[in-house]
């Protein structure tokens, strides 16, 4: 299976993750200062900017971008607990 | 208990509920004067606002002070500054009534709402700071208050009166039929109770708050529970500023981080871990490590400590399998102040099985700290190299406290097998 990295840039951390990975499969377990609510795109806690590679993640659904709107996201912004990694990435949380 | 509406001015009335005999509020409130739900009524020339309702049980006491003071037809607005059932229970009879009133709630409400009414095509209309509705000679402006105490949480001023009705934010539980903050003889104890349980823990929130509401010209503070503020109005506001403030002096330089380290140790081997690590963090430039020993505290004071702190690491040994109840009352303690994002972790030494120390780490990350380091378990006595572990895991969390972390790179498979390995 390909592997992408992701960097968790506020703690200086960058893991290697096979393709498809959510980004809060890995967020939590490395400790990435991401707070994570419902975790299911409801809460919106979870928001995070795309530094790099935003065309590397998967594409938001209609009901990620209708709560990124509710909770005021800029273009950049993304919900961890939705987003999949599908190549090389940076975030931190927004 | 109160039988009429009562006159906050010419033109606005309290068509709250009285409950005197409440003594439990949202399982974590004691409430020994009872409470209030405060609801409102605004006359303008142009028709008649209702903010906020009450609760479903006391709607009856609601409607008879509506009906006193207005029409249904009248009533061409509705507000809700905060969607709990405690002030909505007496919604969708009030919308059943006067069908043609518009309701206001805040932008973050939306989502809420659909759910608390079970109604996926119910019309309302979001507002947000700065906007504001016309009653013709009466104006209402909105004012975004998120997360006090609720997501959808807003405040909404009346111009002309320079009065402010703030929802749950400066309420109280103490229910007196007198109503007013200089009638209703001393309730401070229920003012701070209310700050200290409902408020806390959203202090950030709090402070932006004030930032918008300070500006303001107030006459009168009109909360959803308890005493309306008439008297010194703003010196509630003041006291919020207080509270809201840092509990204890700080000691600490702008360039300095603070890593509080709790731990509890029946035979001394947890302890020496906590010493090690103490080491090892004062090591990293700028950390200000300090160690606390669970056995002669209480978590009610130490709350106050990790407030303030940037880290937090506890020590717990396993007992029955588990970590001990000291360490448990602190991480609980920790619902009454915001956690979120500090730097945490845990360590300590164990018998045979060592549960303790993931139990830990598991509650403090379901509570968003932020947990970059697996903690350090030893069986029994630490031997030198076991120590020299500890210094190492407090070196590291010294690091990344300051932000000064090594860059890492992991694999995901790594993590996954570590963490495998230590459930087993």
């Amino acid at each position: 299976m390909s592997k992408y990295n992701i960097t968790f840039a506020d703690i200086n951390t960058t893991v290697s993750v096979p393709r498809g990975t959510r980004i809060v499969e890995v967020a939590e377990k490395v400790g990435a200062s991401i707070p994570f609510g419902c975790k299911e795109n409801d809460c919106g806690d979870c928001m995070i900017d795309v530094l790099d590679g935003a065309a590397n993640l998967s594409a938001p659904s209609a009901l990620e971008i209708e709560l990124l709107k509710q909770k005021f996201g800029k273009p950049n912004n993304r919900l961890a607990c939705q987003a999949m990694v599908l190549g090389d990435v940076t975030v931190k949380p927004a | 208990m109160t039988k009429s509406p009562v006159w906050l001015s010419e033109r606005v009335q309290w068509i709250g509920a009285l409950d005197p005999t409440m003594r439990s509020f949202d399982i974590i409130l004691k409430t020994p004067n009872g409470t209030t739900y405060n609801a409102y009524a605004v006359r303008g020339s142009e028709g008649v606002a209702v903010i906020d309702t009450v609760k479903a049980e006391c709607a009856d006491q609601f409607f008879e002070h509506l009906e006193a003071i207005a029409c249904y037809d009248e009533i061409k607005v509705i507000v809700l500054n905060h969607l709990e059932p405690d002030h909505t229970g007496a919604l969708p009879e009030l919308m059943r009534r006067a069908p043609q009133a518009k309701l206001y709630i805040s932008q973050s409400a939306q989502l809420m709402i659909k759910a608390l009414l079970n109604q996926q095509d119910i019309d309302f209309i979001s507002v947000g700071t700065g906007d504001t509705i016309s009653l013709g000679d009466r104006t209402l402006k909105f004012l975004h208050t998120p997360y006090l105490h609720w997501p959808d949480t807003q405040c909404t001023y009346l111009e002309e009166e320079c009065i402010l009705f703030s929802g749950d934010v400066f309420g109280c539980h103490f229910c007196d039929e007198r109503l007013f903050n200089d009638k209703v003889g001393d309730f401070r104890f229920a003012f701070e109770y209310y700050y200290a349980h409902i408020m806390r823990p959203f202090r950030e929130h709090v402070i932006n708050a004030l930032e918008l509401i300070s500006p303001l010209p107030i006459n009168i503070i009109a909360p959803t529970h308890g005493p309306i503020l008439r008297d010194k109005p703003t010196s509630y506001i003041q006291r919020y500023r207080e509270l809201s403030g840092q509990r204890l002096q700080s000691e600490v330089n702008a360039d300095e981080k603070t890593l509080l380290i709790f731990y509890i140790s029946a035979y001394g081997s947890t302890t020496q871990m906590a010493q090690m690590i103490r080491d090892g963090a004062e090591q990293v430039p700028g950390v200000r490590a300090s160690l606390y020993d669970m056995e002669g505290g209480d978590s009610d004071l130490f709350v106050d400590l990790v407030e303030d702190a940037d880290g937090i690491l506890i020590g717990s040994p396993t007992i029955n399998g588990d970590a001990v109840k000291p360490a448990w009352d602190l991480v609980s303690s920790f619902a009454k102040i915001n956690v979120k994002g500090k730097l945490a972790g845990a360590f300590g030494s164990f018998g045979w099985s060592g549960e303790a120390v993931r139990m830990l780490e598991d509650r403090m990350r379901g509570l968003k700290m932020r947990l970059p380091l697996e903690g350090v378990r030893i069986k029994l006595i630490p031997s030198s190299d076991e120590l020299e572990q500890c210094r190492r895991y407090g070196q590291e969390a010294g690091e990344h406290l300051m932000g000064v972390n090594a860059p890492r790179v992991l694999d995901m498979a790594d993590l996954l097998a570590s963490r495998k390995q230590i459930s087993n």
